[in-house]
């Protein structure tokens, strides 16, 4: 299928990352990680609160059984990746760089499964069954921000949805979980966006897909129209994947500042929740894998592969046959938006898609030098601030302008520090804003 | 010549000397009728304090602080940095009543300098402790610990903090107690204690100690042999022990001695300053 | 634990702590700061090239010496303010300075200019603000302004060009007896004074101006290309704009701003010529002539010292224009590019704090209510 190019949709702003690295993986079809010897289940995976284990050292739990029950209604349940026994609640090196709670499983080897939930039919289905499926399942957005789908499907009734968007369009660099996901897993994806769309009873639903993944919009536009969603080709633009500016690439509509999506009268979800939705709902199966795309340059055999949730990541860079030469970093997530880490025992968690090796090369090296205000920054902002002087106001502490000058509306997507000739670590500096403005105000 | 005292210097002065009066008019009924009354006690008041405008107190500065004092918001003694004295005079001068004074110390409660921590050497961004705990949660291995990249001792305003070996280390002699730096510090490991408080424990990780094994030779193993040899002056938090500085008697030296902590996060002042500038004569009297 | 460190070693993982640790985003471009300053200085070397072609050796010796001078009085800075040096020199803006600072001034200069200039640049219009980034006047205005404001007879004091006396309206120029000296081979045509065609507007008879003697075609053409007296690099028009298509074609310069400055050069002189032929020469001859082009172009874009938004770049475009025609037409100095440059470098703050852009997902409405608040 060709596609028009001029004809794909895009907002303003953003940056167009040069060596996107997404050649190293995005032909490798996923493949499924085997058993491994121990798991660690974070407890903190989701937005909200923290679900509580609800097992014990010493308890035998199969795969899909329940440990850990959410705590709350802005919580997530957890459930055992693999048969074995609980060998207790222990702390391990977290995603964020800081010590982390963690149901540690000791595999048998066996993988023997509980028996999973009923399939439900989801067209005749109520939405509460609907909904409770998808909370008992443990759903959260599998994007990044992990915040528990159920609660993301149940919008305050004074808010109208009328849009419902599937972000497909994976616009970080080096990952291609999403990409091979939509071809892999089209019909999933495309029934768990109708399933969605029926929770919320919208029928307009739109797919957006970069149309650098010119293969994964022509698999998803065969079997689209069965479903009654819209596939929409966007330019190849960071960020493009950001809530924000997805609705406005597709809809044209701005969310107000402090807004969230539902206040545009949109709901934004990842194709990657979708196909959770689909196995939850018609398989019975709770989240316990994911795709998570393992590459970089100095990553030996780079590839995509299903992942239990709680791998320790050196495991899963053994399976792309471990590095050809020194990484200098480790990086859960996008290149754009991940977090470094300090340590090869992280788990991955259900928000990890990508585990990112760079060498030190390719890798940014921040520099302290000052900003020449060439104002590329301020043309590849996609809240259209201007960060430079929201850096210098920072550097200098004077947060009561950044505040004013509205660094609250930054997304920390990074296109200001990517662009940046100076290589200031701007970012850093907006997070610290932040930081600082929330603890002020929360005084 | 006659033309140009005419022409030119006449007008001249005679303008310069209209806009003279006029503006001096001006200034005059401005001054009267914009007057800001002022309270000649503020003015005492503030010639009084030190005038180092450090913010311990809790107001935007000396001056400011003098304002609340002749207010009766504040009593002479909230001032840090002002000796028994100073605080003296001053509720003389006022008439009322100083207050109860309370001289604190800064300690930063951690060991774990540059050869005690596992650290990731290979931190690249703003040499600022705020903004490196928000990158993976600080460079060094300890989440609770001084980061050492020394937000505290810019901050300082009596220049009492050093930063050996990635680690602050409060000068005690120097320290006038304003909390400046407590108040900057992410981690809180800055705490304000009695000033005559002579022995710390130099942790502030409560995790449970082989946890902390794992990340730093000095941490608190929370092992108790110090509250076991007084429960009256040590207390334990968690896993990690803590002086009971509110207690009537503080521990000394040779209450260290006498415990002997495994670690060694259990210190005096100035064996902490001993091991940290790696000078065993370093004693706090020279550096005076 | 163990076993994993033992993997490490197999699959040659560094130790965990011998990772980089940094805040998102962990790429960036490989454009740098240093790269930018060399593409500036490509952009700079056709008028460099045509200065010297126009003016010959004495020029490129002027060119040279404030190069030297420039990045030697940073050095210098550098290592009496105890900064690293080789970083600060190799990133070529000093470089950048001392070249644009040379292609303002007259050729011929005694070298003692260039030197007091490169000082006037780097220390007093650079380094006492902060060094590259901090300046808020551009730093090869500050000392071309210093330098007019301290020898304002060595500043004005225009060699004939190359090829000079064979261009139209070359008796105007010169005076008689130097005519004369040149065409009996007393004096090499080279060191011959003479004014620049601003310099002699200022001063014609009425009657002149009103003929449209300054403008015309034979002369615009050999003020297009060059062969007029002024400063190294203003004259030679192609070069000029070969620079601008540079620094477009690397994206290292706001179009809006040269675009509206020469715009509004444009329209207030052709207003007042409209009026008055008498009064002042048409537009045309007003953009071929003085620094105008070589102001716009390279100077009033100066990354530190012009305005970071779109809108603010048109404000201060139009700003210098207003300010460069006024001067022009009514000011005691017959040029006034670089007074009008450095006039609006000082409002840069302000015109930043006032067009600004509209952040996402703030309608008009919403953000004249916080205001309020």
């Amino acid at each position: 299928m060709k596609i028009n190019n001029s004809a794909a949709l895009s907002f303003k702003g953003g940056i167009h990352p040069s060596g996107d690295g997404k050649n190293l993986s995005s032909a490798k079809a996923i493949e499924s990680a085997p058993i491994f010897e121990r798991y660690f289940v974070l407890l903190g995976q989701n937005a909200g609160k923290a679900p509580e284990a609800v097992v014990a050292k010493g308890d035998a739990v199969k795969k899909y059984q329940l440990i850990a029950k959410a705590s709350g209604f802005v919580s997530a349940n957890l459930h055992a990746p693999t048969s074995g026994t609980v060998a207790g609640v222990t702390t391990i090196p977290g995603p964020m760089g800081v010590p982390a709670q963690a149901i540690e499983i000791v595999s048998d080897g066996l993988d023997e499964a509980v028996e999973p939930f009923s399939a439900i039919e989801w067209q005749k289905a109520d939405n509460k069954v609907l909904l409770d499926r998808v909370a008992e399942c443990g759903l959260v957005g599998m994007g990044g921000a992990s915040f528990p789908t159920h609660v993301k499907l149940s919008p305050p009734p004074d808010k109208a949805i009328d849009t419902l968007i599937f972000n497909g369009a994976e616009c970080e660099p080096y990952l291609t979980a999403d990409h091979r996901l939509m071809i892999e897993y089209t019909d999933p994806v495309l029934e768990g966006a109708a399933i969605v769309g029926k929770i919320l009873g919208v029928s307009n639903i739109f797919i957006g897909v970069e149309i650098n993944k010119a293969d994964a919009i022509s698999e998803l536009q065969k079997l689209a129209d069965k479903y009654g969603i819209k596939i929409v080709p966007l330019k190849v633009r960071y960020p493009q994947g950001s809530e924000k500016q997805l609705i406005n690439s597709i809809t044209g509509r701005e969310v107000r500042s402090g807004g969230l999506p539902m206040d545009a009268g949109c709901v934004v979800q990842n194709v990657g929740t979708a196909k959770a939705v689909y196995d939850a709902v018609v398989k019975g199966l709770p989240l316990v894998e994911r795709v998570v795309t393992v590459t970089g340059e100095v990553v030996a055999e780079p590839g995509n592969w299903l992942v239990r949730i709680g791998t320790p990541v050196i495991k899963v860079i053994e399976l792309a046959k471990g590095v050809t030469a020194n990484p200098g970093k480790l990086i859960l997530g996008g290149p754009m938006m991940g977090f470094a880490q300090k340590s090869f025992d992280v788990p991955v968690s259900k928000n990890t898609s990508g585990i990112l090796l760079l060498s030190k090369e390719v890798a940014v090296n921040y520099g302290s030098g000052s900003c020449i205000r060439c104002g590329r920054c301020v043309s590849a902002c996609p809240m259209h601030l201007v960060p430079c002087l929201l850096g210098c106001a920072i550097e200098g502490e004077r947060y009561d302008l950044a505040a004013a000058n509205h660094v609250m509306d930054c997304l920390e997507c990074g296109a200001c520090a990517y662009i940046c000739p100076a290589h200031r670590p701007l970012i850093q500096h907006m997070r610290r804003a932040k930081a600082e403005i929330r603890r002020r105000n929360a005084k | 010549m006659q033309d140009i005292f005419v022409s030119i210097i006449l007008p001249a002065a005679v303008f310069m000397g209209v806009l003279g009066v006029i503006l001096g008019a001006v200034i005059g009924v401005f001054a009267k009728y914009f007057k800001v009354e002022s309270d000649p006690r503020v003015d005492l008041v503030t010639e009084l304090l030190p005038g180092a405008n450090c913010g311990g107190c809790g107001k935007a500065g000396c001056s400011d602080f003098a304002k609340s004092v002749v207010s009766g918001e504040n009593s002479p003694g909230k001032c840090p940095v002002s000796s028994p004295e100073q605080v003296s005079s001053i509720a003389q001068a006022l008439g009322i009543d100083a207050g109860e004074s309370f001289a604190r110390r800064a300690v930063v409660c951690c060991g774990g300098d540059m050869e005690q921590m596992v650290r990731t050497p290979n931190y690249n961004g703003v040499l600022d402790c705020a903004s490196a705990v928000l990158v993976s949660g600080g460079p060094k291995g300890c989440s609770y610990g001084c980061i050492g990249m020394g937000s505290c001792a810019r901050k300082c305003p009596f220049g009492a903090i050093e930063i050996i070996n990635n680690l602050a280390v409060v000068h005690r002699e120097l320290c006038v107690g304003c909390g400046t730096c407590a108040a900057v510090c992410p981690r809180g490991v800055i705490k304000m204690v009695p000033a005559d408080a002579d022995v710390h424990v130099y942790c502030n990780n409560p995790e449970k100690g082989p946890d902390k094994r794992k990340v730093c030779k000095v941490s608190c193993l929370g092992c108790r042999k110090c509250e076991r040899y007084s429960a009256d002056m040590f207390g334990t938090n968690g896993f990690l022990a803590s002086v009971k500085y509110d207690a009537d008697k503080l521990p000394t030296a040779s209450d260290v001695e006498a415990i002997g902590c495994p670690t060694g996060a259990l210190l005096t002042v100035e064996r902490h300053l001993q091991i940290e500038t790696n000078d065993p004569e370093y004693s706090e009297d020279e550096n005076k | 634990m163990s076993e994993d460190i033992k993997v490490d070693q197999e699959i040659k993982l560094p130790a965990a702590d011998q990772l980089v640790l940094s805040s998102s985003p962990h790429l960036s471009t490989s454009d740098t700061v240093r790269k930018i300053m060399y593409k500036v200085l490509l952009a700079l070397l056709p008028a460099v090239l045509a200065g010297v072609w126009f003016f010959g050796l004495k020029a490129l010796l002027v060119i040279v010496s404030c190069t030297v001078f420039c990045v030697g009085a940073e050095a210098l800075w550098c290592v009496l303010a105890k900064k690293p040096v080789k970083n600060t020199i190799l990133d070529g803006s000093a470089a950048v300075t001392g070249v644009l600072l040379a292609l303002n001034l007259p050729a011929g200069v005694p070298l003692y200019v260039p030197l007091i200039g490169a000082f006037l640049a780097i220390w007093l219009g650079k380094q006492v603000y902060g060094g590259i980034g901090n300046n808020p006047f551009n730093p090869a205005i500050v000392a071309r302004v210093g330098l007019l404001i301290a020898f304002p007879a060595l500043l004005t004091t225009w060699y004939a060009p190359r090829n000079f006396n064979k261009s139209f309206g070359y008796d105007n120029f010169v005076t008689f007896e130097q005519r004369i000296a040149v065409e009996k081979g007393e004096k090499k045509l080279d060191a011959v004074t003479c004014a620049t065609p601003l310099g002699l507007v200022k001063t014609a008879p009425k009657d002149e101006l009103s003929q449209g003697f300054f403008a015309h075609p034979q002369m615009l053409k050999d003020y297009f290309i060059g062969n007029r007296p002024g400063c190294i690099g203003e004259t030679c028009v192609p070069a000029l704009l070969l620079g601008f298509f540079i620094l477009l074609a690397f994206k290292l310069i706001n179009w809006r701003i040269p675009v509206c400055y020469v715009g509004t050069v444009a329209v207030i002189t052709a207003v007042a010529h409209m009026i008055s032929p008498a009064f002042t020469p048409e537009p045309l001859f007003h953009l071929l002539t003085g620094g105008l082009l070589l102001g716009a172009i390279f100077m009033a874009t100066d990354m530190v010292t012009s305005p970071i938004t779109p809108v603010g770049a048109i404000v201060f475009g139009v700003g210098c224009g207003i300010v460069t025609a006024v001067i022009r037409l009514w000011g005691n100095y017959p040029e006034g590019v670089s007074f009008s440059i450095l006039l609006m470098n000082a409002l840069v703050p302000l015109i930043d704090r006032y067009c600004g852009i509209r952040p996402f997902g703030y309608t008009v409405k919403r953000e004249k209510k916080e205001v309020a608040k």
